[in-house]
C-alpha cells in the first residue's frame, strides 16, 4: 500500500515458530484429511446398511466374520492408545528420548495390528465376488486396511527421522504430536467399523 | 382447455408426444401445476429483470472513469433493505404456494394407485418394449411388443421393470415418466380419456439405440379394446396362400427363430419381440419404422443400417424369399 | 510483464525498499529452465496453470458440443453415428463438469486469488498444491488419450449402472471415466484442504471474519462442500471399477446388489457439485459489483449467510435427480420442499445484487456487462429449477431437453458468465495488461445472444417430447425447426469464444499496461503490482475494513519482523486474525511432480490389473517419502531460530 516506510509497523519477530494443535498448520491439514476419510467411511457404512435392506437375509447365505480375530485386534488397538497418548504429551515438551521410545512402541503395536488384520481377513467367511454383502464387507474392511498400512509406513518414516539428530527440530515434535493424533483417528474410526462388520449382522439377525 | 394455448401457435405443439396436450387426468393435473409455476415464475422473472434494467439505465455513469468509492446514504440504505425484505417475503409466499400445489397434484395422482381394473406389464429391453397383459386364465395372456392398447376413461396400472439396463417409460400426453430398473418393480396408474395414438419414448439413456426406442399407447373404446385383446390372445390361423406358406417356411428355417416367438409354430424364443400378431401393429423396430412391406423388408434384410448396434443381425436372402417372408409376417394380424 | 518497482501511487521504491525486494525475490522467485518448471510451488504459478489448462478443456468440450449440434441440426443426420455421438455427449459433459468447471471456478480461482486476497505470500501446503495440479492434468490427458483411441467414455457424464457395469459396458471406456474421477477428485480435495487452512490461519492481521472478502467466503464454503461431497463420487466410481475389474457385486440385483445405490452415492456428490460450481460464480458477482458500482456490495452479512446456507442445504437435495425411480411419497415431498427451499438464500443474494445496482453508480465496462448477463441468464435458470423441483412436473420434464436447458442456464449463467467477468476483471492483475474493451463488449453480446438462441428453444423442444441423449430424431416429429435454431446459436457462441481468444492473444503481446489497480477496486490483490511479484506483497498488510484499499486509514500498520532470507510466513487466529505464530513455506522441489507421476502410474495400471494398485503403491510411497523428507540446512536454520509457543 502507500508509503510503506511511513506506516506503523506490526512487529512479529517474537512470535513462536513451533506450535501444536490449532497453532500448527499441519494439524489443520491432518484434520482436513480426517474429515475426508471419515466421510468415506461414513458413506461406506451407509452403503453397507442400505444394501442390507435389499436382501431378506443378512448376511445372505454365509456366516458373519468370526469374532475372535476382530475382537483381539480391537483390544490391541485400544491398548495402544495408552503409549500413544503418553508420547503425544511428551512431544509437546520436546522430549526427544520419550518420543523415540513412543514411536518405536507404536510401530510395534502397528505391526501387531497388521499381522492380526491378516488373520481377520482370512476369517471373513465370504468373498467379495459372491454377493453384494461380500463386496460391501470386504470394501469396508479394505478401506481400513489401506488406512492402517499408510499410517504405519508414515510412522516408520517418522521414527527413522527421530533417530537423526540433524533432522530433529521443533517441527518434528509437531509432526510427532500429529502422528499420535492420527493414530487416534485410525483406532477410533475402527471402533464403529468393527461394530458394523462383526456385530451388525449378528444384531440384525436377532 | 389448454391454458397455454399461446404455444399452440408454435408448430407441432398440439401433437401426440407432448406434455402440453394432456389427454388424461394425470397429465391434465400436471399441466395445471406446470401452468401455475409458469405464470408465477414468469411474473417474478420479468419484474426482477425490469428492476435490474431500470437500475442500470438510471444509474449508469456517462463518463468512462472510476469516481471515488462512497457509502450509500443511510436513508436510502434503509429503504432498500425494506424493499429487499419485502421481496423476500413475497418470494417465500409464492414458493410456498407452488410447493403446496405440487404436493396436492402428487397426492391426487398417487391416490389412484391401488384401484386399477386393468394391468399391463412392461419390460424394458435394449431397445424395445416387451408388453404383457397378465390374465387369470393363462391361455388368455396377451404378449406383444412396442404397442399398448388401453380402454379410454379407465384406470390402467403399468407394472414395469427392466430385463437389462435402466429405461424410462414416458408417454407425455398421458402421464409423467417412470423408470424401469432391474431389481425393482415399479407400479403406477395411467388413464386416457381421449381416444387416439399417443406416442411414448424411452427417457433414460440406455445405450446407442436409446434414440430409437419408442412405443405407442393406443387409447380406444372398451369394445374395441376387448376385441383387440381377444384377437391378440388368439393364435393366428395357419397361412393360407402359397406365398404366405412359403414365407412361414422361410421364417422357420432361418435365424429368426433364435429370437422370436410366433404362437402356433415351433418358434418360441423370448430374446426379441413376440411376432405372433406383428401385422397388426402400427410401427416396427420400436416405433422407428412404419409397418408396411417396404419398411419391413428393409428392416429384416439389414437392421444395422437403421438401428446400428441393435441385437438383430443382417439377414441377406434372395428377394423372393424376402417378399414371401414379409407377406407372411404382414398376414399375422 | 515483470512486476513494476513502484508503489501503488507510482512512487518509485526507496533504496531500502529495493534492497528488501531483492532479498525477497531471491528467496521467492520460481526456478527457471525446463526442469525448474516442474519444481514450481508458488500459488500464482500453479493458479495460472490451472486456469490455462481448465480453459483448454472448456474449448475441447465446446468443440464436442459444436459437433453434436451439427449432428442434431437435421433429423436422421449422419455427422455422428450412435457410438461416436454417445462418446461425444459423454465427453462433453464429463469434460465440462470434471475437467473445466470445478478446476476453474474452484481450484484455479481460489489457488490464484485467495492467498492474495487474504494478504499472504503463498497458499498453505504449496507442494500439495503443485501435486494436485499435476494429478488433474494427467487425469485429463489420460481420458483424452483414451478418447482419441476410440475408448472414450460413452455412458453419460454420470455413467449409471447397469449400463456402465460389466454386463453392458464392455471394453475399457467406463474404466477410464471412473479413474479420471479419482484423479480429479483427489486433486480437488487437496485444494479444498489448502483453501480452508489458508483462509483459517493465514489471513492478514485485522481480517476478522466480518472483513473476509466475499470471494474468499465463497471459495471456503465451496471447499467445505468439496470435502463432504467428493468422497461420495470417489466411492461410487471405485465401486463401479471394482464391479468391472474385480468381480464385486455392488450393483448386481441378482445377488443383493442395487442399481440405485450407485445413483444415491453419485447424486450425494452430484447435487453439491453444481453448487460447488455456482458458489464461486456468485462470489465473483459480489466481488465485481463493488468496484463497478463504486461502493460496498449491498448486504454483506446476508450474502455470506446465504452462501453458507446454500452450502448446507445443497446436501439435502440429491434425490430430486431420482424422482422418476419410484421413491416413496414422503421422500418425494421432502426433497421437493428442500429443492424449493434452496431458492430462498439464492433469491436473497439476487435481491442484494440488484439492490447494489439500484443504489450504485454503475460503470458499464465489460466485467459489468457479464455480471448483468449473469443476472438475466442465471435467474431464468433458477425459475426453471422450480419446475423441476416439483415432482409431478419433473416427471414430465426429467431427462428431456427442458432439463438440458435448465442446467445450461444455471451453469453457463451461474459459472461461465461470472467466469468471463472474472477473466476480464482479473486479466490485468494476472498479466499486467488490459484486454480490449471494444472486443470485450462485442464478445459479450455475441455470447449472450448466441447462448439464448441455442438454449431457450430447448425448453420448448423438451416439453414437446424430445428426450436427452438422443443421437437423432425422426423427421416428422416436429422437432426439426427448433433444433436448427439451437444449432445456429451454437455458431454464435463459437464465434464469440474465438473473439475472446483473439483478444487475449493480442493483449498479451501489446495490450496497454494495467498498473496496480485499473478498476480502482478495494480488495488486497489490487494492493500490489500487476502481475504480483514472486513474494506477493513487499510489506505484508494488515487490514481494518472489508475493502482495505478503500476503508483503511493511511496509518494502517504493515507487518515487519519476518525473516526475509527464508520463506517465513505469519499465522493468525481463526476468528479475529490476531497474529499467532510463524512458520516456513517449503521452496521449489521436484517431488510433487514425481509423486504425481507415480500416482498416475498406479491409477492407470489398476484399471488394467487390480494388482496394479498394490505394485503402483510402491513408487507412490517412495516419492511421498522423498517429498516429506526434511533437508538438513533449513532444519538447522530453523532449529537455531526456534521459539516454542507457550502451552
Amino acid at each position: 500500500m502507500e508509503q510503506a516506510i511511513n506506516r506503523p509497523a506490526l512487529d512479529v519477530s517474537n512470535l513462536p515458530t513451533v506450535g501444536f494443535g490449532t497453532k500448527s498448520i499441519t494439524w489443520w491439514g491432518i484434520m482436513g484429511m480426517m474429515a475426508i476419510e471419515g466421510m468415506v467411511f461414513a458413506l461406506m457404512v451407509a452403503a453397507y446398511f442400505y444394501l442390507s435392506t435389499r436382501s431378506t437375509e443378512w448376511p445372505p447365505h454365509s456366516n458373519p466374520p468370526d469374532l475372535l480375530w476382530g475382537t483381539v485386534n480391537t483390544l490391541v488397538f485400544v491398548i495402544s492408545l495408552l503409549p500413544n497418548e503418553w508420547y503425544r504429551k511428551r512431544a509437546h515438551k520436546g522430549d526427544v528420548g520419550a518420543v523415540r521410545i513412543g514411536l518405536v512402541v507404536l510401530t510395534l503395536f502397528g505391526l501387531a495390528n497388521i499381522i492380526i488384520r491378516y488373520f481377520e481377513l482370512k476369517h471373513m467367511n465370504t468373498d467379495w465376488s459372491i454377493d453384494a454383502y461380500g463386496s460391501a464387507v470386504w470394501t469396508l474392511m479394505g478401506l481400513h486396511v489401506v488406512h492402517l498400512l499408510t499410517d504405519w509406513v508414515d510412522s516408520v518414516v517418522l521414527t527413522v527421522l527421530f533417530f537423526r539428530p540433524d533432522l530433529v527440530e521443533g517441527k518434528r515434535f509437531a509432526d510427532a504430536s500429529e502422528n499420535a493424533g492420527y493414530w487416534y483417528f485410525v483406532v477410533l474410526s475402527w471402533i464403529p467399523i468393527y461394530l458394523v462388520i462383526y456385530w451388525a449382522p449378528r444384531w440384525l439377525h436377532a | 382447455m389448454n391454458v397455454l394455448s399461446i404455444f399452440a401457435a408454435v408448430p407441432g405443439f398440439t401433437s401426440n408426444q407432448t406434455s402440453l396436450n394432456p389427454v388424461g387426468p394425470m397429465a391434465q393435473r400436471i399441466e395445471h401445476t406446470f401452468t401455475l409455476i409458469f405464470f408465477t415464475t414468469a411474473a417474478v422473472y420479468l419484474l426482477t429483470m425490469a428492476v435490474t434494467a431500470i437500475s442500470v439505465w438510471k444509474n449508469r455513469l456517462h463518463k468512462d472513469e472510476f469516481p471515488p468509492p462512497e457509502q450509500t446514504p443511510t436513508e436510502q440504505y434503509k429503504r432498500t433493505s425494506i424493499a429487499v425484505a419485502g421481496a423476500m417475503v413475497i418470494s417465500i409466499l409464492l414458493l410456498f404456494v407452488m410447493m403446496v400445489a405440487s404436493f396436492a397434484t402428487s397426492h391426487a395422482i398417487g391416490k389412484e394407485n391401488g384401484r386399477a381394473p386393468f394391468e399391463v406389464d412392461v419390460y424394458g429391453h435394449q431397445w424395445w418394449w416387451e408388453v404383457q397383459y397378465p390374465q387369470p386364465e393363462a391361455y388368455k395372456t396377451v404378449v406383444t411388443a412396442n404397442e399398448i392398447h388401453i380402454p379410454t376413461n379407465s384406470l390402467v396400472r403399468i407394472h414395469g421393470t427392466s430385463r437389462d439396463v435402466i429405461h424410462s417409460f414416458w408417454a407425455p400426453n398421458i402421464h409423467g415418466k417412470r423408470d424401469l430398473m432391474p431389481g425393482y418393480e415399479n407400479d403406477f396408474v395411467i388413464q386416457a380419456d381421449e381416444p387416439g395414438r399417443w406416442r411414448g419414448q424411452c427417457a433414460e439413456f440406455c445405450g446407442p439405440q436409446h434414440a430409437h426406442m419408442s412405443f405407442l399407447v393406443v387409447a380406444e373404446s372398451m369394445d374395441q379394446f376387448h376385441n383387440w385383446m381377444d384377437a391378440q390372445a388368439g393364435t393366428p390361423p395357419p397361412p393360407s396362400t402359397p406365398q404366405t406358406q412359403h414365407g412361414q417356411v422361410v421364417f422357420l428355417s432361418r435365424a429368426c427363430i433364435m429370437c422370436h416367438t410366433i404362437r402356433g409354430t415351433v418358434a418360441g424364443s423370448r430374446v426379441g419381440p413376440d411376432l405372433t400378431h406383428v401385422g397388426s401393429r402400427d410401427t416396427i423396430a420400436a416405433g422407428t419404422l412404419r409397418n408396411n412391406p417396404q419398411e419391413l423388408a428393409k428392416w429384416i434384410s439389414n437392421p444395422q443400417q437403421i438401428k446400428p448396434g441393435v441385437r438383430m443381425p443382417p439377414n441377406p436372402m434372395p428377394q423372393q424369399d424376402l417378399n414371401d417372408l414379409v407377406a407372411y409376417l404382414e398376414s399375422l394380424r | 510483464m515483470s512486476p513494476e518497482l513502484k508503489t501503488i501511487t507510482g512512487r518509485p521504491l526507496t533504496a531500502e525498499e529495493l534492497a528488501q525486494h531483492e532479498r525477497l525475490d531471491r528467496v521467492w522467485r520460481e526456478p527457471s529452465g525446463f526442469i525448474g518448471w516442474f519444481k514450481a510451488v508458488h500459488h500464482t504459478t500453479i493458479g495460472k496453470r490451472y486456469m490455462v489448462t481448465a480453459f483448454i478443456f472448456f474449448l475441447l468440450a465446446g468443440i464436442l458440443a459444436a459437433v453434436m449440434r451439427l449432428q442434431l441440426a437435421m433429423p436422421d443426420n449422419h455427422v455422428l453415428g450412435p457410438d461416436k455421438y454417445d462418446q461425444f455427449f459423454t465427453m462433453h459433459g464429463t469434460t465440462m463438469m470434471f475437467l473445466f468447471a470445478v478446476p476453474m471456478m474452484f481450484e484455479a480461482l481460489s489457488v490464484y486469488f485467495v492467498p492474495l486476497m487474504v494478504g499472504a505470500r503463498n497458499i498453505a501446503f504449496p507442494r500439495l498444491n503443485a501435486y494436485s495440479y499435476y494429478l488433474y492434468v494427467m487425469g485429463g490427458i489420460m481420458l483424452y488419450v483414451a478418447f482419441f483411441c476410440n475408448t472414450g467414455a460413452d455412458r453419460g457424464w454420470f455413467s449409471y449402472v447397469p449400463l456402465s457395469g460389466p454386463d453392458y459396458g464392455p471394453g475399457k471406456r467406463p474404466d477410464f471415466w471412473a479413474q479420471m474421477i479419482t484423479f480429479t477428485e483427489v486433486s480437488a480435495l487437496a485444494v479444498a484442504v489448502e483453501v480452508i487452512v489458508t483462509v483459517f490461519k493465514l489471513r492478514a492481521p485485522g481480517m476478522s471474519l466480518n472483513r473476509i472478502p466475499i470471494m474468499v467466503w465463497g471459495e471456503v464454503v465451496t471447499a467445505f462442500m468439496v470435502l463432504f461431497a467428493m468422497p461420495a463420487v470417489a466411492l461410487s466410481s471405485t465401486m463401479l471399477l471394482l464391479d468391472r475389474t474385480a468381480s464385486t457385486q455392488f450393483f448386481n440385483p441378482s445377488v443383493g446388489g442395487d442399481v440405485l445405490l450407485y445413483q444415491h452415492l453419485f447424486w450425494w456428490f452430484g447435487h453439491p457439485e453444481v453448487y460447488i460450481i455456482f458458489l464461486p460464480g456468485a462470489a465473483i458477482v459480489s466481488t465485481i459489483l463493488a468496484p463497478f458500482t463504486r461502493r460496498h456490495v449491498f448486504g454483506y452479512t446476508v450474502l455470506v449467510l446465504s452462501t453458507v446456507s446454500i452450502g448446507f442445504i445443497a446436501f439435502g437435495l440429491w434425490v430430486h435427480h431420482m424422482f422418476a425411480t419410484g421413491i416413496p411419497q414422503i421422500a418425494e415431498s421432502f426433497f421437493t420442499a428442500a429443492s424449493m427451499m434452496i431458492s430462498i438464500p439464492s433469491a436473497a443474494q439476487v435481491f442484494c445484487w440488484i439492490a447494489t445496482l439500484f443504489t450504485g453508480k454503475i460503470v458499464l465496462r465489460t466485467p459489468m456487462w457479464w455480471v448483468l448477463g449473469f443476472l438475466f441468464v442465471f435467474v431464468m435458470g433458477g425459475m426453471t429449477g422450480v419446475f423441476v423441483a416439483s415432482v409431478p412436473v419433473d416427471l414430465q420434464l426429467h431427462d428431456t431437453y427442458f432439463v438440458v436447458a435448465h442446467f445450461h442456464y444455471v451453469l453457463i449463467g451461474g459459472a461461465v458468465f461470472p467466469l468471463f467477468a472474472a477473466l476480464h476483471y482479473w486479466f490485468p492483475k494476472i498479466t499486467g495488461r488490459m484486454l480490449s474493451e471494444k472486443l470485450g463488449q462485442l464478445q459479450f453480446w455475441l455470447f449472450f445472444i448466441g447462448f439464448n438462441v441455442t438454449f431457450f428453444p430447448m425448453h420448448l423442444v423438451g416439453i414437446r417430447g424430445m428426450p436427452r441423449r438422443v443421437y437423432t430424431y425422426p423427421p416428422d416429429i416436429g422437432w426439426t425447426r427448433l433444433n436448427q435454431v439451437e444449432s445456429f446459436g451454437a455458431l454464435l457462441l463459437f464465434v464469440s469464444v474465438c473473439i475472446f481468444l483473439w483478444d487475449v492473444a493480442t493483449a498479451l503481446r501489446r495490450g496497454p499496461a494495467a498498473g496496480w489497480n485499473p478498476w480502482q477496486a478495494g480488495t488486497l490483490e489490487w494492493a500490489t503490482s500487476s502481475p504480483p511479484p514472486s513474494y506477493n506483497f513487499l510489506h505484508l498488510p494488515t487490514v481494518g475494513g472489508r475493502e482495505p484499499i478503500w476503508d483503511d486509514p493511511p496509518t494502517q500498520p504493515v507487518v515487519t519482523g519476518l525473516h526475509d532470507d527464508a520463506r517465513e510466513y505469519l499465522t493468525t487466529r481463526v476468528l479475529d486474525a490476531e497474529p499467532e505464530g510463524r512458520e516456513e513455506f517449503p521452496g521449489p522441489t521436484i517431488w510433487p511432480f514425481l509423486a504425481a507421476l507415480a500416482t498416475t502410474f498406479m491409477f492407470i495400471a489398476s484399471i488394467f490389473r487390480p494388482i496394479g494398485f498394490t505394485i503402483g503403491a510402491i513408487p507412490v510411497a517412495i516419492t511421498m517419502i522423498g517429498w516429506f523428507w526434511p533437508e538438513r540446512q533449513p532444519a538447522a536454520r530453523r532449529r537455531e531460530r526456534e521459539i516454542w509457543s507457550r502451552p
